[in-house]
C-alpha cells in the first residue's frame, strides 16, 4: 500500500481514496511514454487486500487459467459415460500431472464409492481367500512411486495420418502421478500363494466395482514385480474419475489394465480373455491377424510447446522448445529434437535424470530465426529402443492397429508462430 | 481375525490338518471371504468354460430379449445404432481399411461374449440378466452372425462346441522379435534424409474440437450413419419465451442427450425418440419409436410430459419409469434439469 490516502483511517475515507485511485488508472493512457503504467502507477492489487484464507477451502486454478482443462472429442464415442477425454499437456510443465486435469477414461461412467463401502477380495488359487476393507489396506507397509499412465489408444486417431490439431488431442491420454499404496505382492502373500503351486505360469484377473466390471488378466510375474494397489495420487486421495478410493497401478503397461475401483484379484491358471483383452486392446495388423497381450507402452515423446494449441507468440530470438518423453520398458535415457523434419537432430536437455516408467521433461533452448520449423522429438529408453517414425510403424503394422501408436510426431511451425499437426516424408 | 489365528503361524502342516480357521498371513490383516461372497463376485468365465453356470437359452428366446433389452443401442439385428457397437457382420473385413470388428468377425472366444453380457450389460442396467437369459441373448447374437441356425439352443453343455470364426486370428505380442531389431539401434543425428516434404496436414480433415469447423466436420463424420443425416441446429428461442440464458445453459446440458436424441428441424428418432414438442406431449407417443412397456402404458393412461414430470424423470430415469430403455443415469443437478427443460420448451 502507498501513503496516498493520507491520514484517513475511517472506512468511508478509505473507500473514497480507493475510488480516486481507480479513476486515475482509467485515465492514465498518456503516461505510457514515461514507462509501463503497470509499473509507474499503483495498481489495484497493490493497494487493496486480496481474499482472505478459507475463501476457497479447496483451491482451484486461478480464473485466468480456465482454458487449461480436459477436453474430449465428441465424435469419437456414442456418449460420455463410455468415453475418454484428454490432458491439456500443451499447457503444463514439469512432469507431475495435477489430478484435476488428468485425462479420464470410463467404460460405465465415474462412480461414487465411499471408503466405508469399499471391499477388496483376493480369491482363486490362494491359501485363504481374503476380504480387505479400506482401513485394512492402510495398515500394510506402503510405498511411493511416480509412474505414467498412458491409454493404449493414445495417438490412435493418427494411424492413417495427421488428424487432430493439438498435442492435447494427439497425445493427451497420458498422466504422470506420484502414487502411494501397497505392493500387490504384499496382499497376494497375505492370502498365501502356496496353493497356486508353480507361479511362473499363473495369472491374476483384476476387476473393478463399477458397472462395466472392467477386468484384465495379468501374468503373475508382473503382479509380483511392481504392481501397486494405490489409494493416493500426488499426495491426496484419488479423484472419483481415477478410481477413488482404490485403483491398480500397473507401471509401464497400458492404462486399461490400471483397474479403477479395484474390487477383486483372482489368482488363476490362465487368462480370462475378457472383452477388454480380446475384442478391445488387441492390435490388428495389415494382414488381418491381431496381436494380443500387447501390454507394454513403448518409448514415446511429444513436443508440447510450441504446438498447435501453444503457438509461438513472440518474434524471433530465444525460444524454449519443450516436451514429454516416457517408456513403459524403463527410464528415458535421452531425447533428440529436430527442427527440420528429421534431417538433423540435436540432443535435448532432460530436466532430471529419467525415472523408471515415469515421464521425463525435456527442453531445447534455441535462438529462433523466425523461419518455419518442422519440429520432432525422438525418445530413447534404457533398453536402447529409439522411438520410430510413424512410417516405420506402419510398415510393420499397417494402419488398423488403433493401439500403441508411438510414432514420431511432427509440428509444422510457421513464421507467424502458429503450429499445425502434419506428416512429413 | 482371532488371536487363535496368530497361534498357528509357522505351523502350516498342523493347521492344514485342522482345516479350521484360515492361516494367517504375515500381517494378519483382512478376514476370510465367505463362500457366498466369493460366489457373488467370482463370476468371470474362461475360454475353457470354467465359471459357466448351468443353464440354457434359445435363439428364439434371445430375439425377444434382445429386442427388449439390447436393440435400443445395438439394433434389432445386432447391426448397431449410430456409434454404438455393431455385434454382427464384418466377416472378411479385418485386412481392409476400417475393419468391422464384431462378435462374429473378431471375437476369438464365445466365453468373452457370455461373460461380458452377463456382468456388464445392458449398459446402464448391468448384472440384471439371468444365466438363462444370457445364454439366450448369446445364442441370438450367434444367429445374427449366421453362426447357428434359428432353432439353436445354447447351454453350458454345448458351449464349447460353437466355433468362433476368428479363433485363430490372434498372435501373442511379438514386438520384441519383430520390432526391437529395427528400433534398438544408434540413432541417426546428421544427414538422416536428403529432403523433407509435408505429406499430410491435420487441417485438411479438421475434426479438432474447438475449431470453427469441428461441428460440421463431426457432422460430416457422422453422416456415414444414415440416421444422422440431419444435424440438429436449434433455432434461437422465440421472444417472450423462457430466459435466453437459461436456454443457452440448457443447450450445453443437452450435449449429454445428443448422442441418443435429436431435436430441431428434421429431427428423427434415433436411439431415443425425437424431442420436438416433448413438453405437452403424451408420454410414449412418438410414431415409430419402440418404447418400453412401462413408458407406453403411462401414455395409454393419459400421462403428459410437463416440466414437473420431465424433471422427475430426468433426475433419475429408472426411478420414475422402471424398465425405461433410456440408459442415461440422470441429471443430479436441479439447475441442469431446469435449464435443459427450458431448452426443450423452445422446440415445438
Amino acid at each position: 500500500m502507498t501513503d496516498q490516502s493520507g491520514s484517513s483511517t475511517t472506512r468511508r475515507g478509505f473507500l473514497q481514496a480507493g475510488l480516486a485511485a481507480g479513476g486515475a488508472v482509467a485515465t492514465a493512457g498518456a503516461a505510457r511514454a514515461a514507462g509501463d503504467p503497470l509499473i509507474t502507477e499503483v495498481q489495484p492489487w497493490a493497494r487493496f487486500t486480496g481474499v482472505g484464507v478459507d475463501a476457497v477451502p479447496y483451491g482451484l486454478p486461478i480464473k485466468f487459467e480456465d482454458d487449461v482443462i480436459r477436453r474430449n472429442v465428441p465424435w469419437l464415442t456414442a456418449e460420455t459415460m463410455s468415453s475418454v477425454n484428454f490432458t491439456p499437456i500443451h499447457a503444463l510443465d514439469g512432469t507431475i500431472t495435477p489430478q484435476g486435469c488428468a485425462f479420464e477414461r470410463h467404460h460405465s461412467g465415474a462412480i461414487e464409492l465411499r471408503k466405508e463401502d469399499y471391499r477388496l477380495m483376493i480369491n482363486g488359487l490362494v491359501d485363504r481367500p481374503l476380504v480387505f476393507t479400506y482401513a485394512d489396506l492402510e495398515r500394510f507397509p506402503r510405498e511411493n512411486h511416480v509412474y505414467f499412465l498412458e491409454c493404449a489408444a493414445n495417438s490412435g486417431m493418427e494411424w492413417a495420418g495427421a488428424q487432430l490439431n493439438g498435442a492435447q488431442f494427439t497425445h493427451g491420454m497420458i498422466h504422470n502421478m506420484e502414487y502411494s499404496g501397497v505392493p500387490l505382492r504384499t496382499l497376494l502373500e497375505e492370502a498365501g500363494l502356496d496353493a497356486a503351486g508353480t507361479l511362473k505360469d499363473k495369472w491374476i484377473y483384476v476387476e473393478g466395482a463399477d458397472a462395466s466390471s472392467n477386468g484384465r488378466s495379468i501374468p503373475m510375474d508382473k503382479a509380483l514385480d511392481d504392481v501397486l494397489v494405490a489409494f493416493k495420487a500426488n499426495g491426496e486421495a484419488l479423484r472419483k474419475e481415477h478410481g477413488y478410493p482404490v485403483r491398480l497401478v500397473v507401471p509401464g503397461w497400458e492404462g486399461n489394465m490400471w483397474v479403477k475401483w479395484l474390487r477383486r484379484v483372482e489368482v488363476m491358471d490362465g487368462p480370462v480373455e475378457s472383452r477388454e483383452e480380446t475384442s478391445k486392446y488387441t492390435d490388428t495388423l495389415a494382414d488381418g491377424t491381431s496381436r494380443k497381450w500387447t501390454w507394454e507402452m513403448d518409448a514415446k515423446s511429444v513436443i508440447t510447446s510450441p504446438s498447435p494449441q501453444s503457438p509461438i507468440t513472440h518474434g524471433p530470438g530465444p525460444l524454449v522448445i519443450t516436451g514429454l518423453a516416457w517408456s513403459g520398458r524403463g527410464a528415458i535415457e535421452r531425447v533428440d529434437v529436430s527442427t527440420d523434419g528429421g534431417m538433423t537432430w540435436r540432443t535435448a536437455r532432460l530436466a532430471a535424470p529419467g525415472q523408471d516408467k515415469a515421464v521425463s521433461r525435456f527442453y531445447l533452448d534455441v535462438d529462433w530465426d523466425g523461419s518455419e520449423l518442422l519440429l520432432q522429438s525422438r525418445a530413447m529408453d534404457s533398453l536402447g529402443y529409439v522411438q520410430p517414425t510413424k512410417d516405420a510403424l506402419r510398415a510393420i503394422r499397417g494402419e488398423n492397429s488403433i493401439y500403441h501408436n508411438n510414432g514420431i510426431q511432427t509440428w509444422w511451425v510457421k513464421p507467424n508462430g502458429e503450429a499445425e499437426n502434419v506428416e512429413v516424408s | 481375525m482371532s488371536k487363535y489365528r496368530n497361534l498357528v503361524i509357522g505351523t502350516a502342516l498342523a493347521s492344514a490338518l485342522l482345516a479350521g480357521p484360515a492361516l494367517a498371513g504375515e500381517y494378519g490383516l483382512g478376514r476370510t471371504a465367505t463362500p457366498e461372497e466369493i460366489a457373488a463376485w467370482n463370476l468371470d468365465v474362461s475360454p475353457d468354460g470354467t465359471g459357466l453356470p448351468d443353464g440354457s437359452g434359445s435363439v428364439e428366446q434371445g430375439e425377444t430379449l434382445f429386442v427388449e433389452r439390447c436393440a435400443v443401442c445395438h439394433g434389432e439385428f445386432a447391426e448397431g445404432v449410430g456409434r454404438w457397437p455393431k455385434l454382427a457382420g464384418g466377416e472378411g473385413t479385418l485386412d481392409r481399411a476400417d475393419p468391422v470388428k464384431t462378435v462374429g468377425s473378431y471375437w476369438p472366444y464365445l466365453s468373452t461374449a457370455w461373460d461380458y453380457i452377463h456382468r456388464s450389460m445392458p449398459f446402464g442396467n448391468a448384472q440384471t440378466l439371468t444365466a438363462d437369459e444370457t445364454y439366450a441373448i448369446t445364442a441370438y447374437i450367434l444367429y445374427s452372425n449366421f453362426l447357428v441356425d434359428s432353432d439353436f439352443v445354447l447351454s453350458d453343455e454345448n458351449f464349447l462346441d460353437v466355433e468362433m470364426p476368428n479363433a485363430d486370428g490372434f498372435i501373442v505380442d511379438d514386438r520384441e522379435k519383430v520390432e526391437f531389431p529395427k528400433f534398438i539401434r544408434e540413432p541417426c543425428m546428421e544427414d538422416c534424409k536428403d529432403s523433407v516434404e509435408i505429406t499430410m496436414h491435420a487441417s485438411v480433415l479438421d475434426v479438432t474440437p474447438g475449431t470453427e469447423t469441428d461441428e460440421e466436420a463431426a457432422a460430416a463424420q457422422q453422416d456415414a450413419a444414415p440416421q444422422d443425416e440431419a444435424k440438429a441446429e436449434p433455432e434461437p428461442a422465440a421472444p417472450a419465451g423462457p430466459d435466453p440464458e437459461l436456454v443457452a445453459a440448457g443447450e450445453k446440458v443437452f450435449r449429454q442427450c445428443k448422442a441418443c436424441h435429436m431435436i430441431g428441424d428434421g429431427a428423427k428418432n434415433r436411439v431415443g425418440p425425437h424431442l420436438n414438442g416433448v413438453l405437452g406431449r403424451t408420454v410414449g407417443s412418438v410414431d415409430g419409436f419402440r418404447y418400453s412397456r412401462t413408458m407406453a402404458e403411462m401414455g395409454e393412461d393419459g400421462k403428459v410430459w410437463d416440466a414437473e414430470s420431465l424433471g422427475t424423470f430426468l433426475e433419475n430415469p429408472r426411478d420414475y419409469v422402471s424398465r425405461t430403455k433410456m440408459a442415461f443415469r440422470g441429471l443430479s443437478d436441479a439447475a441442469d434439469r431446469e435449464a435443459v427443460i427450458a431448452y426443450l420448451s423452445t422446440f415445438e
